[in-house]
């Protein structure tokens, strides 16, 4: 029996403590007025471009060097528009049209030299009435992602425990229909982490209503009179998937993804419990029947929690094999938290069947995986790159053009690091050197969710700052605190099961 | 090699050989070869060999076509003659690397593989009209054979094997033109 060393639970307080306060302070600090947001919009410009706009306005107007300030305001508005139509999300077309007219008038202004000057006037003021209308829309639109800020950092991390939880309990359920000789002795080790799914089910369903219920922006297509055409906000193309994207088919769907999950989970658990004390093999066999409904179940529930959970926040946007791409980033970060809770009971001495073996086939599924996860996502970004339709490469636009260090920096941190490290076989051994790749791959995945997440919640706003860490802090410190505690409540090794004997002389 | 005797001890059965593979590394008999009809889980460890170092080399091989892949694309698609193909950009080699991925993975896997294949043939002395050094015919079949040289002391070889469960031992003389 594991005992829930003081240290640890202490450790996981702390965690939840500081992560709380943090979290507060991001709610606290996210703008509450839009008289704050123009404050902070003047503070920002004043450091950057001291004076941006209203300079570029008057020296347009005065008609010295017209061409390069023309140029320099037509880039500004294009910029605007490129977050006001963010809001609305028609970046793809506003964009393109958006770049058509600065190209033209460019050209214009270049190719009519004499009538340059002039040229110059008209757009200025042209402009300059714009810019009021505009300014507004850009600061509301600031605005929203500011105050999309703490939700969206608590929503990554949420969205990150439940899914690597939900990955080891994939993987937990194909060890068991694959009736695997080596993993048994690790059978308990995935049922302690698998132990957070209920706490993590009920709290990101709390948060999904809340969603619902306006309390954020998140989901664009939950806004008011989205659906209607006489409304200011309406969308033509949300309201045409406003069958399927709807707030209550939308939360039944939640509703009955985390309730088959957490059945599962639960009989699970109590039927390799029972056949620790039966005298036969009913239960691994009610356990496998289960097991092999629940991976059907779960690849089809998966596919549509991909769609509902982080597609929808970008809801112009579609990509066919999304879900399987959101299925590798959490089954490699599932495999890798196995890997590191068996490691760290394994240091301390409470997994003696558990061999260098055992680890090593871990760290071959983490290196698998992470192939397997980098196959997805550069198929899914090379097929866009590739065709380059304005309405699906927006989504990869945004990501690199104002994400580029978390973009490339996921492909790093899952790909490269993790495939020169764990190559070599003897290496897959080494506990450190797991450790080591097991916590850049884990990083590294939060990244990809912050990466799905982030740009169509917060935009160009994003920073991995204190609501972001305190969020990540908090869900680690419950994570903690619930798996050893779920971990002290049933022997470390099952008893009774067919393959543990094997298991516990796995040897590779 | 002082003299160009050999023992043949024969087994019928991959346990035993084993275990007499075990015994004779025991009594510090050099053993010269041991030929068995499929491969024997933990023979290696058991006669002391060195561990293969073909990953090492499969891996160099895949780097090698890796930076064959890219010099080769860098140079036809963007030195020698950037067109514009279906607006591909084509100015530097990073802006158009997705298209190059599945070259360069391909060919990374080509040279890893292939080569590691012929650097196999080439290290066990494999090819179409080689010679087979078959001590027994059996062995290719149901058989397990160990080859330990003589050193003027037959006798007492001949004796240990029948005592390792050896089913048949032999001494056989061999032509020294061997390898």
């Amino acid at each position: 029996m594991y005992t829930f060393s003081s240290k640890l639970k202490t450790f996981s307080f702390v965690l939840m403590i500081v992560g709380i306060l943090g979290i507060g302070y991001g709610f606290l600090t996210a703008p509450k007025t839009i008289q704050d947001v123009e404050k902070i919009l003047k503070e920002e410009e004043a450091a950057h471009h001291g004076g941006g706009h209203e300079a570029a306005a008057t020296h347009e107007a005065a008609g010295a060097e017209s061409h390069e300030a023309a140029a320099a305001t037509h880039e500004e508005t294009a910029k605007t528009a490129e977050h006001s139509t963010a809001v609305e999300h028609e970046e793809a077309v506003a964009e393109t049209t958006h770049d058509t007219i600065a190209k033209d008038t460019l050209a214009a202004v270049a190719v009519a030299e004499p009538a340059h000057a002039e040229h110059a006037e008209n757009t200025a003021e042209a402009h300059t009435e714009a810019h009021a209308d505009e300014h507004a829309e850009h600061v509301e639109h600031v605005f929203h992602q500011l105050q999309n800020k703490p939700w969206a950092a608590l929503y990554v991390a949420l969205i990150f425990f439940l899914l690597i939880t939900m990955g080891v309990l994939a993987f937990y359920g194909i060890q068991q229909v694959a009736q695997a000789g080596w993993s048994p002795v690790l059978f308990r080790v995935m049922q302690g982490i698998t132990s957070f799914l209920p706490v993590i089910s009920v709290i990101f369903f709390v948060f999904l209503l809340l969603s619902g219920f306006h309390l954020n922006h998140l989901f664009v297509w939950m806004k008011e009179g989205v659906t209607d055409p006489t409304s200011p906000n309406y969308d033509e193309i949300i309201a045409g998937k406003s069958g399927y994207l709807n707030f209550a088919f939308w939360i039944s769907r939640a509703a009955i993804f985390l309730l088959g999950w957490n059945v599962y989970r639960y009989l699970s658990r109590k039927n390799c419990l029972a056949q620790d004390e039966a005298s036969d093999d009913v239960f691994y066999k009610k356990n496998f029947k289960m097991s092999a409904a629940f991976l059907v179940f779960f690849i089809v529930s998966e596919s549509i929690m991909a769609w509902d959970w982080i597609m929808s926040i970008d809801p112009h946007w579609f990509s066919t094999l999304f879900g399987w791409y959101v299925f590798a980033s959490f089954f490699v970060s599932g495999i890798t938290v196995i890997q590191l809770v068996t490691i760290y009971l394994k240091s301390k001495g409470y997994l003696e069947n558990v061999n260098s073996s055992h680890i090593h086939d871990l760290s071959k599924f983490m290196f698998g995986i992470s192939v397997f996860w980098t196959y997805l996502w550069f198929s899914q970004f090379m097929l866009i790159w590739y065709a380059n339709i304005p309405e699906e490469v927006t989504y990869f636009k945004t990501r690199i053009e104002v994400y580029n260090l978390p973009f490339f920096g996921a492909f790093f941190m899952n790909f490269v690091f993790p495939i020169l490290l764990l190559i070599n076989s003897d290496f897959k051994r080494i506990y450190w050197i797991v450790v080591m790749g097991g916590i850049v791959i884990l990083a590294g995945h939060y990244i990809d969710f912050f990466n799905m997440i982030m740009p169509g919640t917060v935009g160009d706003r994003w920073f991995i700052g204190v609501p972001e860490i305190s969020a990540l802090l908090f869900f680690f410190g419950l994570f903690i605190y619930v798996v050893f505690n779920a971990l002290t409540k049933a022997p470390l090794v099952p008893k009774r099961n067919p393959f543990i004997e094997e298991s516990k002389h796995f040897h590779y | 090699m002082s003299s160009n005797k050999v023992i043949h001890a024969i087994y019928n059965d991959d346990d035993v050989l084993m275990d007499a593979v075990h015994k004779t590394r025991a009594a510090h008999h050099h053993i010269e070869e041991v030929f068995t009809p499929f491969p024997v889980h933990g023979l290696d460890k058991a006669m002391g060999l060195a561990p293969t170092r073909l990953a090492i080399c499969a891996f160099i091989y895949g780097c090698i076509g890796l930076s064959v892949a890219t010099t080769m694309l860098n140079y036809i698609m963007i030195q020698d003659w950037p067109q514009d193909i279906g607006g591909k950009p084509s100015f530097a080699f990073y802006q158009n690397m997705p298209a190059f991925v599945p070259v360069m993975f391909e060919m990374t896997v080509f040279h890893a593989a292939h080569l590691m294949v012929i650097t196999f043939y080439m290290r066990s002395r494999l090819w179409p009209f080689k010679k087979a050094e078959n001590p027994d015919v059996r062995t290719t079949d149901d058989h397990f054979l160990m080859e330990v040289s003589v050193n003027n002391n037959e006798d007492e070889l001949v004796k240990f094997f029948k005592s390792t469960g050896a089913v048949e031992v032999k001494v056989v003389e061999v032509e020294n033109d061997k390898h």
